[in-house]
């Protein structure tokens, strides 16, 4: 791995005596779209505020492309964020808010006008110049406020869940919009997100934080495939997680014997990795319903509700039916705990 | 029956806030010598003998002074004051902000007391200096209000906004938060200058020779000649009064503010 350009070490983070983040190690390389994703509360924005210098860290070290900004303000760090609610300067056009920085750098006239007119091209806003923020749709918006933190040109761009006010459709498009958009500046990422489809799509790395701490940290990849807690599993859609104990799954509702030595305290189980309509195992419908490929059932067992997904072409179980089902061990994920 | 009910009370509403405006405005159009409702007959001697009145003369540029300038002092203070208390957690918040808010909780007139006895005479000040002070505490805390109820719906997101974009604190304060609260200043701006216009009980203190407000002089005036004039004044300066509000409002909806 080449040198890391941001670095975070031993940083702690609190509000009051409440510590938020403890001791949290990072390095992003230079370049690289790194999402922070967990769920809401795991120290997500406050980590991004430390970076950017709107919070002052308890204790640690933050460097940025070798230097130590630990205690540099947060207007001279060279650091870009686009807020979740955007934070657009709601008094300025559309051109006057991407200008906003360049206008305090003092730099010509001609160089503000065309640099602005670039950034605001780059984001597919050409035309709205002239608008307010609150003229503007939810979308656009979003592209304004990335406008306005890329023409300043940032060593680092962070971004707090930039897509969590869109609805879905235009949050697709928005992802694809941020990655041509990195890809073409090259600028370093860090994304916020609780979403773990936008993490798995976007980023080059994934930092799976819970409780203020890195869980896991790997590419989408390896955090999708090889998911090595039971939250990180969890997180990355193995829906059925038991324990193996003595040759049998146990659950806190019950148990059922397991048809393979298990490797692992833990075992997990997409829905897709179960297998419905064969095997070893058998269990009542209580819920099904179609999505599209494939068709998604709740089957109640020994160890409670477990999710599976069956092919579309398979024969449609009915509900309240008794089904044979498999836990296999090839689609068993191995977890530490 | 519920619609009836509701029509005389506001019939009845509209009769006490308007009401006497009229009378007031008819009283001053008198032909007669005395004050008198309904009028002696109609003129408008008495609005145009109030121009010639020398004291009504002096003490409305005293009033418009102070409630400029008393205004003025009010919001330097009360902008960053309304600004603190709104953006920081400062300790004993709550007490300043009770603290700012005691001249409207306090009798005028106990304030008006109180200068005199410890500004006015102990420390020798001028009754315009005291005037100009007295003015100032009266309008701070409609300052502070109307300033930090716009501020309230101002996310403080966009200073850190600014600031990530190379802006000192006060470069956000100036660029990015007073653009936006340009219409709560203004409304409190009006709001004080109303206030203190109109204001009595502080100032009935801190009158002297030659220094009073216009409302004191009014009253000053009343004891010695009963005539139509003022009332032809207090009709004006309703006038005015009302102006500006409409004005304002024109301006920037300022009813959303107070
Ligand atoms: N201003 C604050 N004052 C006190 N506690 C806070 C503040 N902001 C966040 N926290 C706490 O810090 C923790 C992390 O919050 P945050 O970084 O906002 O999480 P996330 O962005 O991942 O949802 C939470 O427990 C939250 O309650
Ligand atoms: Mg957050």
């Amino acid at each position: 791995m080449s040198e890391p350009f941001v670095s975070l070490s031993n940083l702690t983070l609190s509000y009051g005596d409440t510590v938020a983040v403890p001791a949290l190690d990072l390095d992003v390389v230079e370049g690289e779209l790194i999402a922070l994703l967990g769920p809401s509360g795991c120290g997500k924005t406050t980590t991004m505020r430390a970076i950017a210098g709107l919070l002052s860290p308890t204790s640690g070290r933050i460097s940025i492309d070798g230097r130590d900004v630990t205690r540099v303000a947060a207007n001279k760090r060279g650091i870009g964020l686009v807020f979740q609610s955007y934070a657009l300067f709601p008094h300025l056009s559309a051109f006057e808010n991407v200008a906003f920085g360049l206008r305090l750098q003092k730099l010509p006239e001609a160089e503000i006008r065309s640099r602005t007119e670039a950034g605001i091209a780059t984001v597919g806003l050409a035309g709205f110049e002239g608008r307010k923020p609150a003229e503007m749709s939810g979308g656009q918006q979003q592209r304004l406020a990335l406008a306005r933190s890329l023409v300043m040109e940032p060593k680092v761009l962070l971004l707090d869940e930039p897509l969590s006010n869109l609805d879905a459709r235009l949050r697709l498009e928005m992802r694809t919009e941020l990655q041509r958009v990195q890809k073409k500046t090259g600028v370093t990422m860090v994304f916020v997100t609780h979403d773990q489809a936008e993490a798995l799509a976007l980023a080059d790395r994934i930092v799976l934080m819970k409780d203020g701490k890195i869980e896991q940290l790997g590419t989408p990849h390896e955090l999708y495939a090889e998911p090595a807690t039971a939250f990180a599993a969890e997180f990355m859609g193995f829906e059925n997680i038991f324990r193996a104990e003595g040759g049998n799954l146990v659950s806190d509702h019950g148990q059922m014997p397991l048809g393979f030595a298990a490797a692992a305290p833990m075992l997990a189980w997409r829905p897709s990795g179960v297998v419905v309509g064969e095997g070893p195992f058998r269990g009542t419908v209580s819920a099904s319903s179609f999505a599209g490929g494939h068709r998604e059932y709740v089957i109640e067992t020994p160890l409670g509700p477990i999710k599976a997904d069956a092919p579309i072409e398979s024969a449609e179980v009915p509900l309240g039916e008794s089904v044979a089902f498999d836990l296999p061990e090839t689609t068993a994920r191995a977890l530490a705990a | 029956m519920k619609n009836l009910t509701a029509w005389a009370i506001i019939g009845a509403t509209l009769t006490f806030l308007i009401g006497p405006f009229i009378i007031i405005i008819f009283a001053g159009a008198s032909a007669g010598e005395a004050l008198a409702f309904p009028p002696d007959g109609l003129s408008l001697r008495w609005y145009l003998k109030v121009f010639t009145i020398e004291s009504f003369r002096q003490s409305f540029v005293l009033s418009m002074g102070l409630a400029v300038f008393g205004t003025l002092a009010a919001l330097l203070l009360g902008v960053p004051a309304a600004y603190a208390l709104n953006r920081y957690d400062l300790p004993g918040a709550e007490t300043i902000r009770t603290i700012v808010a005691s001249p409207i909780i306090v009798p005028g007139i106990i304030v008006g007391l109180a200068l005199l006895r410890y500004l006015v005479i102990p420390l020798n000040f001028t009754v315009t200096m005291a005037l100009f002070l007295a003015h100032t505490a009266l309008v701070l805390p409609y300052a502070v209000r109307v300033v930090s109820s716009s501020l309230n719906n101002l996310r403080s997101d966009m200073e850190e906004a600014a600031v990530l974009l190379g802006c000192s604190r006060v470069q956000a304060f100036t660029k990015v938060v007073l653009p936006n609260i340009r219409g709560g200043v203004l409304a409190a701006f009006i709001l004080g200058f109303v206030t203190s216009f109109n204001q009595v009980p502080v100032s009935l203190f801190l009158s002297g020779p030659g220094v009073r407000t216009l409302p004191i002089d009014m009253l000053a005036y009343m004891e010695i000649t009963y005539d139509p004039s003022v009332a032809a004044l207090s009709a004006l300066l309703a006038f005015m009064s009302l102006a500006i509000v409409f004005v304002a409002e024109r301006l920037l909806g300022f009813s959303r503010y107070v």
